[in-house]
């Protein structure tokens, strides 16, 4: 028997982007919240500018329990799940701990696909066989949460529409939004300037991107040092708006917030009316039953979606929240892949930099160009950046010009190695009938659960995306100087992917939906669920910002209606 | 100075107390077509190449931590095909990328281990059998065909496959010389010099961006800064907020 504990308020499984952000707006109305980590506190210290342990040998995730809890992978249903990669990470901060840290708003045509598309070009041109809904609420209801997780996590960036004004040095297709940036944008880079230069001269809007990034001093903590080693470590000096570093603190500040590390949740418990009681966890060789009026599951999306799986109970035969069968369908990874490379006749001094720290560009996004002549809809946000190390530079293409090994091969590196550059092409991606998780029948976690099996692929409208963005983007490269470009191909399998969304989608249709408007369950109303898994389409830009709008905005709409909620 | 970093002339300060293991086992005259200087335990003198380079040498008695001996050698042929020595400067041989391997293959690739063991022997027998020597008695040429040969998987006896050992033990290379010199490898930073790398630093000016690899390479290791130490226990670890919570 589980070790019974002193009941709390709520219960966050997970101290990430989404639990790490909801913990805040609880505690500060006086709700006491334990939150329960798999991994535990890192700090600055913990990331060293090193390449090879955080780059290559992918430290410390690769160490953590989510290891060993990596999803299998299969296109479609005739083909065998191979285990292999997972973005997960276990920490206080979780993912934002090694983050790219782009931190965007979705722009408002992602909110309403379908309708959006019925009204501009027809209902036919929704792929048939996609699930895809409009959310239950546009981009104006989420603005005014976007607004407060930028300015308490600490986001810099370049506004492009503040309340109607449109700016040309920002995103001029970004929806309304009622304030600046708390920061200004990081700053550009050689080669970031000769990228923006290149979309003036064809006429497209180059701006730089939004980061959960510092680019002066803020909230005691100071700016980006532009070392070149964000991708894939934490921040040397905190720069890096992590949850870790921002929200968490505060909350544990308040004295409502109980942070209980290296304790892994394995079961959300029920009642016979189907209302959750708390959560089973493991932590040492102990298991603990966390009592608690509210659970709110903010693991990374296979978590979430698997928590919920593994939940079985007398309410929920099949899981908890799937009486309707609807965990685990609408599952997407988001299109990222299809890279262009391209090959510049000059260095482009690229040795310092970050990821976040780049061009983008959105006019061939969304819906912001017309599809009447395309054979898609939604679109690709155009990404360069900096960040160049050396053991990666050393990997890079030869571009045909040389064999991969030998003096030819090293003459080509002691030349290029600062003169190549990788795009980064985030493409609209719907959900469909056939993509979906579940529990994988034979691989087991250490634990001995069953791990989260994918099953998905991308279809044609992604991969006409990714052939059209290809074009675009080799356009740019060329018109920036580039001498050789290389066009990848347009994707298949959907793998295990740090952009993951849906499997618990939110929907006021309880027939095709996990949890409501607010993100609480239509089966179990004392449970929400936080994070991507709730989202229903991806938009053509990261996902991190919206899932922690999403999770301040469950969790103020829990502490505004504890009454009745609880009751 | 930048630029040319690379090729370094000699720097006293690196003047080797002792024999390598590497020297010594070129000393014993198994190295094939490599020429290797007798007068002085301390130099390498790239095949290829008319000029030469001076290596500090590692510490002596040093293990092989993962592989035989004759792995060893026949890896350090090898890397030398992959990443020359050659006129052009310091190739994987000055790396160390070798002993990089060796050290990781014993800690955080040790799953690779076995399938260095099978393939090395299986490139080993394929000499044998087509050269009437083991790899690296060869010369240049045949270790070069060789290899190709492993890489396009048409040597026999490969772990995984021949393309997917090559491709396994390039990337190994690669990370041996131009990964950070803790690990073993990059030795002298001859690695981050050949491709013009300024190194390590904690922040970087625009004025030092705009530089770029005309800045002057600063010859540091994450591990010179003891923040990222075991050194640094006086660090305070900030930020966690509130007390009573872990």
């Amino acid at each position: 028997m589980p070790k019974k504990l002193p009941k709390t308020d709520v219960v966050i499984v997970g101290m990430g982007a989404a639990g790490g952000v909801a913990a805040l707006p609880l505690s500060n109305a006086g709700i006491k919240v334990t939150g329960i980590e798999a991994g535990g506190w890192l700090s600055p210290r913990d990331f060293a500018p090193d390449e090879l342990r955080n780059g290559a040998r992918n430290w410390p995730q690769s160490v953590q329990k989510a290891a060993g809890e990596a999803p299998t992978v299969r296109a479609t249903s005739n083909d065998v799940a191979v285990q292999g990669g997972h973005p997960m990470m276990n920490a206080v901060g979780g993912t934002t701990m090694h983050y790219w840290a782009q931190s965007w708003r979705l722009n408002p045509w992602d909110f309403r696909v379908v309708s959006g598309t019925r009204e501009r070009y027809g209902s036919h041109r929704v792929p048939a066989d996609s699930t895809v809904e409009d959310w239950p609420f546009g981009y104006e209801e989420l603005e005014p949460y976007y607004d407060k997780v930028e300015y308490a996590v600490g986001i810099s960036g370049q506004a492009g529409n503040v309340q109607g004004a449109i700016n040309p040095a920002g995103n001029i297709f970004e929806g309304e939004r009622l304030r600046d940036y708390p920061m200004r944008p990081l700053r550009s880079s050689p080669f970031t300037d000769l990228m923006s230069e290149a979309a003036h001269r064809l006429n497209w809007n180059p701006f730089q991107g939004p980061a959960a990034i510092t680019s002066e001093l803020y909230d005691g903590r100071p700016p980006c040092q532009y070392h070149g080693f964000c991708n894939k470590g934490g921040c040397h000096v905190r720069s890096k708006s992590s949850t870790a570093f921002t929200t968490i603190p505060k909350a544990i500040d308040s004295g409502n917030l109980d942070v209980v590390t290296f304790a892994r949740v394995v079961n959300i418990v029920t009642d016979n009316d189907g209302k959750v009681t708390g959560v089973d966890y493991i932590k040492g060789n102990e298991t603990f039953f966390q009592p608690a009026d509210v659970v709110l599951v903010a693991s990374y999306a296979y978590e979430n979606v698997r928590l919920l799986q593994l939940s079985k109970s007398r309410a929920f035969p099949n899981g908890l929240s799937n009486n309707a069968g609807q965990v685990g369908k609408h599952y997407l990874s988001h299109h990222q892949g299809s890279p262009v490379l391209a090959l510049y006749p000059k260095d482009l001094h690229n040795w310092y930099g970050l990821p976040a720290q780049g061009v983008a560009i959105d006019n061939w996004a969304d819906d912001n160009f017309d599809h009447g002549d395309l054979d898609f809809i939604g679109g690709a946000n155009l990404w360069v950046h900096t960040d160049r190390k050396p053991m990666s530079a050393a990997k890079m293409s030869t571009f045909g010009e040389s064999r991969n090994w030998g003096s030819e091969w090293k003459a080509f590196i002691m030349e290029n190695a600062d003169r190549g550059n990788t795009s980064y092409i985030q493409k609209t991606t719907l959900p469909y009938e056939g993509n979906y998780l579940d529990l994988d029948p034979l691989v087991k976690d250490p634990l001995g659960f069953p791990v989260t099996r994918i099953t998905a692929r991308y279809r044609e409208n992604e991969k006409r995306i990714a052939a059209f963005a290809s074009d675009k983007m080799e356009q740019w490269y060329l018109e920036a100087g580039a001498t050789k470009v290389i066009k990848t191909g347009p994707g298949n399998a959907m793998g295990a992917t740090t952009h993951a969304y849906g499997g618990t989608r939110m929907g006021n249709n309880s027939e095709t939906n996990v949890v409501n408007q607010w993100g609480f369950s239509h089966e179990a109303p004392n449970l929400g669920i936080l994070g991507a898994s709730v989202m229903g389409t991806s938009g053509a830009r990261n996902p991190t910002l919206t899932v922690q709008a999403l999770a301040w905005r469950s969790a103020e709409y829990l502490a505004n209606n504890w009454r009745s909620m609880v009751g | 100075m930048a630029k040319n970093s690379g090729k370094k002339d000699t720097q006293p300060d690196d003047l080797p107390h002792n024999l390598s293991r590497r020297n010594l086992l070129k000393g014993a005259g198994i190295v094939g077509a490599a020429a290797v200087g007798s007068t002085a335990a301390s130099q390498v003198i790239a095949q290829d190449s008319p000029q030469s380079y001076q290596v500090s040498s590692p510490a002596a008695l040093e293990a092989l931590e993962a592989l035989t001996a004759e792995e060893a050698e026949t890896l350090e042929a090898i890397c030398d095909c992959l990443i020359p020595s050659d006129e052009n400067g310091p190739g994987a041989k000055e790396a160390r990328a070798v002993h990089y391997i060796d050290r990781s293959l014993a800690s955080n690739n040790k799953d690779s281990r076995h399938n260095y063991m099978v393939s090395l022997a299986a490139i080993n027998d394929y000499a044998q059998k087509t050269r009437g020597a083991p790899f690296y008695q060869l010369i240049r040429d045949h270790q070069n065909s060789i290899l190709s040969g492993v890489q396009m998987s048409k040597v026999p006896g490969c772990a995984p496959s021949g393309s997917g050992f090559f491709n396994m033990l390039r990337n190994h290379t690669i990370d041996g010389t131009f990964s950070d010199p803790y690990y073993g490898g990059n030795q002298n930073f001859v690695g981050w010099d050949m491709i013009r790398y300024p190194g390590i630093r904690l922040t970087a000016s625009e004025t030092e961006v705009a530089q770029g690899a005309e800045l002057e390479p600063n010859h540091q290791s994450a591990y010179d800064n003891e923040t990222y130490t075991k050194m640094a226990r006086n660090i305070r670890m900030s930020n966690r907020g509130g007390s009573g919570n872990a």
